[in-house]
């Protein structure tokens, strides 16, 4: 873990995208975001790059590491 | 050509099919503007169980069912299937109830309102505007930190119940024993064939399976984060629909005349606004909430228990409109919903999350 960590897992959405504009906004150089479903990655990804962040996603169980950076 | 279905070209493809499964269905018997209508058909399948009375809704609709087990088997196939839960549930029941009794003040859900603009139902407009003052306002609870708390997994069965459950409505419905009520005169006696509804209903299911399809989400996905994706699924829906229903001499502009609808302005606008907060509260319309629950989300299928519920009390208790328009119950019924939505936003904010520093330090980001 390189950047400030938020649990999203179990949340429905759009309760991950929200936490993860919220916390980009008090860490805007990077984060990163665990959820448990495959729609809140998808968001996730849309929201990062509509923002203009890199975002990488790894797999980890039935879980989902997303880190998005500058 | 499924991988692509969540890109742009996948969502209008998507769009186009629902379309045009809807005018198909239109096309071969089922009620006008009504292609798909979640809660008009929840409220005829649990009529044609018995649950309410209403002696022209009752029809187990095979659409229902297509939808949910179309979601499923879409969702295993793509290993999106699992089972969880524990989300607040009895909330969760009550906020389906009343997201159902707003759509059925209207006469449909969010679906439906897109399908009867495509006919040109101009009080379609006037409840979208609802649906969409209602989503501003779940998106302000939301935004003040609203949650209903985490699912948790659970055993595997669980989430094969609903679907099980499903397949045991069609069963009942082609058996059609003594007990199951059908109705003589329409809308309930206005259906395509069942072999049509059923692959429609998987079709459809499948595809919102895929592009997560929601109608509240099109608009909360805009609203907050400027995300259009599903909002192009969307227009592909309705100009699908306003295509077919002018080739097919079925548009009709205008306030009055229009198909199972009314032209109560105050009470669609009202309808809708209190069936688009509700939704949002819920992180989905009735459509996505199907379509979960065939995923193995027992919040859904909770949810969608409480749509069931409160379509019958709907018509026991005399709440749903008709095309003589709003009852007075319904109007109490509507205004009660919004007190419970109002209690219900109000004592589920977070004030805080946690997040996790380098070096494993633990800090409160506030969210609201």
């Amino acid at each position: 873990m390189t950047y400030p960590l938020i649990d999203a897992r179990g949340r429905s959405c759009p309760e991950p995208v929200i936490l993860t504009q919220k916390a980009l906004a008090q860490y805007p150089e990077g984060i990163e975001v665990l959820v448990d479903n495959t729609t809140s990655r998808d968001n996730i990804i849309r929201f990062g790059k509509n923002k203009g962040y890199q975002v990488k996603v790894e797999p980890e169980g039935s879980d989902f590491r997303m880190i998005l950076v500058r | 050509m499924l991988e692509r279905l969540s890109n742009k070209k996948g969502i209008i493809a998507a769009g186009v099919a629902v379309g045009l499964s809807a005018v198909i269905l239109t096309m071969f018997g089922n009620p006008a503007n009504m292609g798909f209508c979640v809660a008009c058909f929840l409220r005829d399948t649990v009529g044609g169980l018995g649950f309410h009375r209403a002696e022209v809704v009752q029809y187990i609709r095979p659409e229902i069912m297509g939808i949910v087990l179309g979601a499923f088997f879409m969702a295993k196939g793509k290993k999106e299937y699992y089972a969880r839960g524990g989300s607040a549930p009895f909330t969760r029941f009550l906020l389906g109830m009343v997201v159902i009794i707003g759509a059925l003040m209207f006469l449909g859900c969010p679906l439906r309102m897109i399908l009867r603009l495509a006919g040109g139902d101009l009080n379609a407009l006037v409840g979208l505007f609802g649906f969409i003052a209602g989503i501003f306002i779940g998106i302000l609870f939301l935004k003040n930190g609203f949650s209903l708390k985490r699912t948790h997994r659970m055993a595997e069965i669980e989430g094969y119940l609903f679907p099980a459950l499903n397949v045991g409505l069609l069963i009942l419905l082609v058996a059609s024993p003594a007990f199951i009520f059908f109705s003589a005169k329409p809308p309930g006696a206005a259906h395509a064939p069942v072999i049509l509804s059923l692959i429609a209903g998987l079709v459809v299911g499948m595809l919102a399976q895929r592009t997560r399809l929601c109608m509240v989400g099109v608009i909360r996905d805009v609203i907050l984060f400027r995300d259009w994706y599903l909002l192009t699924g969307y227009v592909a829906i309705f100009i699908t629909v306003l295509i077919g229903n002018i080739l097919l001499n079925k548009f009709n502009l205008g306030f009055s005349g229009q198909p199972i609808a009314h032209t109560d302005g105050l009470w669609n606008f009202l309808g809708m606004a209190l069936a688009g907060w509700g939704s949002v509260l819920l992180g989905g319309c009735p459509l996505r909430q199907l379509i979960m629950a065939g995923e193995g989300n027992i919040d859904s299928v909770i949810t969608v228990m409480g749509m069931a519920t409160g379509a019958a009390l709907a018509h026991n208790f005399g709440l749903a409109s008709s095309a003589n328009g709003p009852t007075l119950n319904g109007q109490i019924a509507v205004i009660i919903g919004f007190v419970v939505l109002l209690i219900v936003g109000y004592f589920n904010r977070e004030k805080s999350t946690e997040v996790q520093l380098k070096g494993g330090v633990k800090v409160d980001l506030p969210i609201n």
